[in-house]
Order: structure tokens, then C-alpha cells, then sequence
């Protein structure tokens, strides 16, 4: 099912972003494809939310180029990214508890008919998009305080697909979810590439990696450590990509036992 | 909801993806447990309206149980209690207060407070009285700019509150000063200022439409378009393939809205006629109630009672909301000050004082407004002031002084907060908080 187009949809090349006295990316390449997913793994800190947040036009870039279908543009604030056709969905749910779904799916924009809000209309389209994601929900309108935190996030993602973008971004959607509503969330990555978007996806979970990635994009202290196969990778591999190959906790222990050992 | 669509649990998602989705429709015919399927017909609602009671979503049941209690006890005390005259006074008499609560639910819908609105709505009066009395001014442009004295007001409260982010409740205390002393500063040294008595602000509580047609015509007016908004809107979800209520439904609804439009057009007919305050009350609360639930301007107003980050990503301007908000909050205060001025047919000292603020807060609460933002209907305000003036109106034919009454109200919203609290426990435990 997958379609890989050789032109990616997003190429980031030698980006680099600065805070003050912190250089957070370092020359980062990143390359997506439409229906493909990219998982982008590292260590705390090792600059996987900043990369996100200057796809998404949070932070503006320093140095370096960002191509959408291999023209080079320029993103300086969300609502460039939003135009480009790329849908960024974080790690805390950005939902109205009190609001029903479909109210929560269209917020902010409204399907309007004569000034008047179509609520048939937004429920028609709301029924018909949940149907093609498969997600089910007990009803599209009981408010979201009433739906299981897997089905938040669907619902979340779901928002995120309402402006057919090319490019999905998923910050750590499986983060605080239960076994059974992390399946949920992995089957719905895997029809979004079935659809032929292209999904950057942020997780520490190694098995969901493994799950539903095409490829493993590692950073590693702000700079690109690696970009891996999943299929022809192992897990060993990228783990040791993410800690640095020769330098983690288990070879540190080792080598601290060894040399006492040694003494 | 229908059931076609429906399918087994989430459990086993592997299963969906499939290359006939036709055959794996028909073939998923079990209903899953969960999902809030409706039955047809009469019995489907029934059903729901238990599940609903059931999950701690009471709605307004509470504070109508509450009314019903409240009028069986002073109608027993008191046979007057329950006659047309009084009835009819107390309908025009809750106006006031009533408007100063529609813009409360507006800020309790924030999850924000404004302790203002007594203040200002004496500043309406005063401004008016001062306007139009003292200076000669044209009274329909005292009028207007009474009213845009409020709109101001909470304008500025508005600002101090949402661009410089300070908490609404110091805002709106200090506002509460503010306006109090702006009030009698403008009032002068006479302290009282008496307004033409078939003047227009006066003409809002004493005029009633005495043809017995127009309390009736209003009552059918209301109940046909009640009936045809819900029925052409059923036929549109019909239509467009989405869940609609049953005809039956919609027949039982209307007929009980006749039942109870008409009982309180005969109640209105057998004293001085339709009150023009009671038709002003209605046409707002109409009006806000369509503003806050069908337009996308008040589903911005629940969006931030749920989640202001939310909000804000969804692309709501928030700082203008707010503003906004404070605003309307402001407004009605005026409006709701010009018809207290209206009943005393002057603009006094100790207008927008005593136990106004408390009275519109509360009428908004105990309506059934949540006090925690994001829940709440304008038309809480009728019900919560209906309570609040049927205990004063009760109270005072029984001869009971205000100290009493102050206590009576006292214990009537706590236990109006109490239910809502509880409520609100019992939906989470049933996940619907």
C-alpha cells in the first residue's frame, strides 16, 4: 500500500535553530514522503519537539532550507504551515471538554449558512469523516469529557485530517494511552498513510515504532544520528542510534564494572 | 442514532480494514453495548431522558421541582399568592434582575464572575435620569446612551481583564466601587432624580398590552414557531441522513409548550394584559439563546468556558471574546438597571445596591448555570429569577422582613450549589463531567 513518490512532500535541509546560547538543531535533514510515516525518535532534549515546532511554523528556522514538494519555502508562523497543507496534532489535546464532537471537529471553522451555524451540514460531514478513518465513537454528539482518551485522540486527529493535509504531524499521540487505545491510535496512523498523507511521528514507545513506521529519523543532541529502515533495522539498533552507539547507560555499567574489575 | 453504521467494539480494529467495506457492514450487525443507540418513537426518548436523569445530567429539573415546591408552600400560606395580580406583578418585577442575570450567564459561561453589574446597572438609571431629566436631552437618546454607558463599562472591565490579565474578579470589584461612586457622583446633592411618569423608561414596566389578543397571539406566535423551527429542522437532518428526533417527539414537545404559553397568557389576560417587560424579557432571551447555540460567535463563549489553549489553537481570537463578553455582560446590567428605575419611576442613591448583585449571580446559579464555565443557557436566567422573586414576593405577603428573606435566598442557592456539585460528581463517575 505504500506509495513512495520521489519528490518528498517535506525536505528539510542543514536546519539549524538557535535559543540564546543553546544551539537546539544542528544541520537537521529530514526527509517525508507522501504515504509514508517517519518516526522521529531521540533522547530527552535531543531537539524532536523544536524540529517539530519549526515544521509547524512555532519557531522560525536559522539557518538551513525547508522544500514542500521540492520548492523552497518559507515557514515563520503556524499559519504558513497551515497553508502548505501541514496539520500539527500535540501531546495535549487541543479539545473543548464541554463541546460535543462535532462541535470540537469544526471549531474555529464553522460550516456557516447565512451567518448561522449548519449544525445538519457539520454533523453530515463529521459522521462521514469518522466513517472513512473507521474510528467509532459512541455518538458524535455527546461532549468529549464523555469519550476514553484514545478516542480523544482519535478524535483530535480526525480534527487535524479536516483540512485535507498533505503533511500530518503527531506529537507522542500514544503517550498516555492504555494498551487497547493505542491500537486504536496505530491502526488510524496506518490509514492515514493508506490515504496517502505523509505523517511524522514523534514516540518514545520503541514497539509502536516498530508497528507502524516506514522509517526511523534519530536526533541525537540537535544533530541527525542516523535514519533507519524499520523493516530491515532492529530495535537494538535504533536504541543504541538514540543513546549513541558506544555510550549508554548498559555500556557505561559495563565498562565501570570492568574496570573495577580490572583493578 | 441509526444503527447501520454501528459495529463492534474498538478491539479488534484489524478487522476494519478491509477490502469490501459493504460486506463487512452487513456483516457487523452486533451493537456495541456502548454506544448510545436511541430507539424510535416515544419509548426511545423516555429511555434517553432516564439514562440522562440517571447519568447526573438534570438539566433544569431541579429548579423546576425547586419552583413548584416553592409556589405549593406559599400558596398554602397564602391564597393570594397564586392569583393573576400577583402573578402578573411578579412577572414584571423579575425583569430587571432577570436582564442583569442574562449577562451573567455570558460570564459564568467564561468561567469568569463580574461583580459589577449592580453598579452599572445604577449608573444606567442615573445616567438617564441625569440625561434626560436635568439636561432635557431627547429621551430615546438618553435611552440609548444610558444603555452604552454599560456597554463601556464592561468594555473597560473587559480590557483590564483580557489584554492586561488581571483576574476578572479584582477587575469587576473595583468596578463595583467605581461605578458606585460614579453613580452618585452624577446624581448630585438631591440624591433623587423622578422620571416622567409615561416617559419611555417608565412606559417599560407600567405598560401592558390590555387587548386580550396580544397575550394570546404571542402564546400561539411562539408555539407554532417552536414547532415549525424543530420540525423543518428534522426534516433537514432527515435529509441529510443524520439522527433526527421523532414527530412524536416534537408533537409532545410543542403541545406542552402550548399548555404552558397559554396558561400564562390566561394568567396575564385575567389581570392588565400582556406585561411589555415580559415580552422584551422573552425576545432577549430568544435572541441570546440563538446567539450562544447557533451562531459560531457562542460556541467561541463555550470554547472558552472548556479550554482557553484550546481555543486559542483552534484560532479563536481570545482576548476579543472576552472583551466581547464583558461587554454584553456590561450591557445588560443597563438594560436591566433602566427597568428597576422604571418600577420606582426614579433614579435613586441606593439603586444597583442592596442585593442586586447577589440576587442576578444567583438567579444565573441557581437556573443551573455551572459556576465552573462552558455549561449554561440563557434561559437559566428566567428560571433562577422566577425562584428568586417567588421567595420575595412570598415572603413579603406573608409580612416576613428582608432579614429573613436575605437567609431564605442564602439557603436556596447553596442548596442549588450543593445540587450542582453533586450533579457534577455523579457525571463524572458516569464519565460525562
Amino acid at each position: 500500500m505504500v506509495h513512495v513518490s520521489a519528490t518528498p512532500v517535506l525536505a528539510l535541509r542543514g536546519v539549524s535553530k538557535r535559543f540564546g546560547a543553546v544551539q537546539a538543531l544542528t544541520d537537521v535533514e529530514l526527509e517525508v514522503h507522501a504515504g509514508e510515516v517517519v518516526a522521529l525518535v531521540g533522547d530527552n532534549g535531543a531537539g524532536k519537539s523544536t524540529l517539530v515546532k519549526t515544521i509547524a511554523g512555532v519557531h522560525p528556522i536559522d539557518e538551513g532550507v525547508i522544500e514542500w514538494d521540492g520548492r523552497s519555502v518559507q515557514i515563520n508562523k503556524p499559519h504558513d504551515a497551515q497553508n502548505l497543507g501541514i496539520a500539527t496534532v500535540y501531546q495535549d489535546l487541543a479539545l473543548c471538554d464541554n463541546i460535543d464532537v462535532v462541535g470540537n471537529l469544526y471549531l474555529g471553522r464553522e460550516i456557516r449558512k447565512r451567518g448561522v451555524l449548519d449544525e445538519v451540514e457539520m454533523e453530515r460531514r463529521s459522521r462521514e469523516l469518522l466513517d472513512t478513518l473507521s474510528i467509532r465513537i459512541p455518538s458524535v454528539r455527546i461532549p468529549i469529557a464523555s469519550l476514553s482518551g484514545g478516542q480523544r485522540q482519535t478524535v483530535a486527529i480526525a480534527r487535524s485530517m479536516l483540512g485535507e493535509p498533505k503533511l500530518v504531524i503527531l506529537d507522542e499521540p500514544t503517550a498516555a494511552l492504555g494498551v487497547e487505545q493505542t491500537a486504536q491510535v496505530l491502526d488510524l496512523v496506518e490509514r492515514l498513510r493508506e490515504r496517502g498523507h505523509a505523517v511524522i511521528l514523534i514516540s518514545h514507545n520503541m514497539a509502536d515504532v516498530k508497528a507502524v513506521a516506514d522509517k526511523v529519523a534519530v536526533l541525537r543532541l540537535g544533530r541527525n544520528n542516523g535514519v533507519f529502515e524499520v523493516k530491515s533495522t532492529s530495535q537494538e539498533e535504533i536504541i543504541s542510534a538514540i543513546t549513541g552507539a558506544t555510550d549508554n547507560a548498559v555500556t557505561r555499567r559495563a565498562a565501570r564494572t570492568n574496570g573495577e574489575g580490572s583493578k | 442514532m441509526s444503527i447501520d453504521k454501528t459495529s463492534a467494539t474498538p478491539g479488534a480494529p484489524e478487522d476494519h480494514v478491509v477490502e469490501n467495506p459493504e460486506a463487512a457492514k452487513a456483516a457487523v450487525t452486533v451493537v456495541d453495548p456502548r454506544l448510545l443507540v436511541r430507539e424510535r418513537g416515544l419509548a426511545g426518548y423516555v429511555t434517553e431522558f432516564k439514562r440522562k436523569v440517571k447519568s447526573g445530567d438534570l438539566g433544569s429539573i431541579p429548579v423546576v421541582i425547586g419552583l413548584v415546591i416553592i409556589w405549593a408552600i406559599f400558596t398554602s400560606l397564602n391564597s393570594n399568592f397564586l392569583t393573576a395580580g400577583n402573578l402578573s406583578d411578579m412577572s414584571v418585577a423579575m425583569v430587571g434582575t432577570g436582564m442583569i442575570a442574562v449577562g451573567i450567564v455570558f460570564v459564568l459561561l467564561l468561567g469568569e464572575i463580574d461583580l459589577s453589574v449592580g453598579s452599572v446597572s445604577g449608573v444606567a438609571g442615573a445616567s438617564f435620569a441625569v440625561l434626560n431629566v436635568t439636561n432635557g436631552m431627547n429621551e430615546w437618546l438618553a435611552f440609548v446612551l444610558a444603555i452604552l454607558t454599560g456597554t463601556v463599562a464592561g468594555v473597560l472591565h473587559g480590557f483590564f481583564f483580557a489584554k492586561i490579565g488581571v483576574p476578572a474578579f479584582a477587575v469587576t470589584l473595583a468596578g463595583l466601587l467605581f461605578w458606585n461612586g460614579f453613580m452618585l457622583q452624577i446624581l448630585g446633592d438631591n440624591g433623587t432624580i423622578n422620571l416622567d411618569p409615561d416617559g419611555v423608561v417608565a412606559q417599560l414596566t407600567s405598560y401592558y398590552f390590555s387587548d386580550v389578543a396580544a397575550a394570546y397571539g404571542l402564546a400561539a406566535v411562539v408555539t407554532a414557531g417552536y414547532f415549525l423551527s424543530s420540525f423543518l429542522g428534522n426534516r433537514r437532518r432527515e435529509a441529510a441522513g443524520v439522527p433526527s428526533r421523532p414527530l412524536s417527539e416534537t408533537i409532545v414537545r410543542t403541545v406542552l409548550l402550548a399548555v404552558l404559553a397559554f396558561t400564562v397568557a390566561i394568567v396575564f389576560n385575567q389581570y392588565k394584559g400582556l406585561p411589555l417587560a415580559v415580552v422584551i424579557f422573552i425576545a432577549v432571551l430568544l435572541v441570546t439563546d440563538f446567539v450562544l447555540r447557533r451562531t459560531s460567535y457562542g460556541r467561541k463563549v463555550f470554547a472558552l468556558g472548556g479550554s482557553v489553549e484550546a481555543s486559542r489553537r483552534a484560532g479563536i481570537n481570545v482576548e476579543l471574546v472576552r472583551i466581547s463578553v464583558f461587554a454584553i455582560s456590561g450591557t445588560f446590567a443597563a438594560v436591566g438597571g433602566l427597568f428597576i428605575a422604571s418600577k420606582i419611576a426614579a433614579a435613586n442613591q441606593g439603586a444597583g445596591g442592596g442585593d442586586l448583585l447577589m440576587n442576578a449571580i444567583a438567579a444565573a446559579v441557581i437556573g443551573g448555570t455551572s459556576l465552573f464555565g462552558g455549561r449554561g443557557r440563557t434561559w437559566n436566567a428566567l428560571l433562577g429569577v422566577l425562584v428568586i422573586v417567588s421567595i420575595q414576593y412570598g415572603l413579603a405577603l406573608e409580612g416576613i422582613a428582608s432579614p429573613v428573606q436575605y437567609m431564605i435566598t442564602g439557603g436556596v442557592l447553596l442548596a442549588t450549589v450543593v445540587i450542582d456539585a453533586v450533579t457534577r460528581r455523579t457525571q463524572k463517575t458516569a464519565g460525562r463531567a
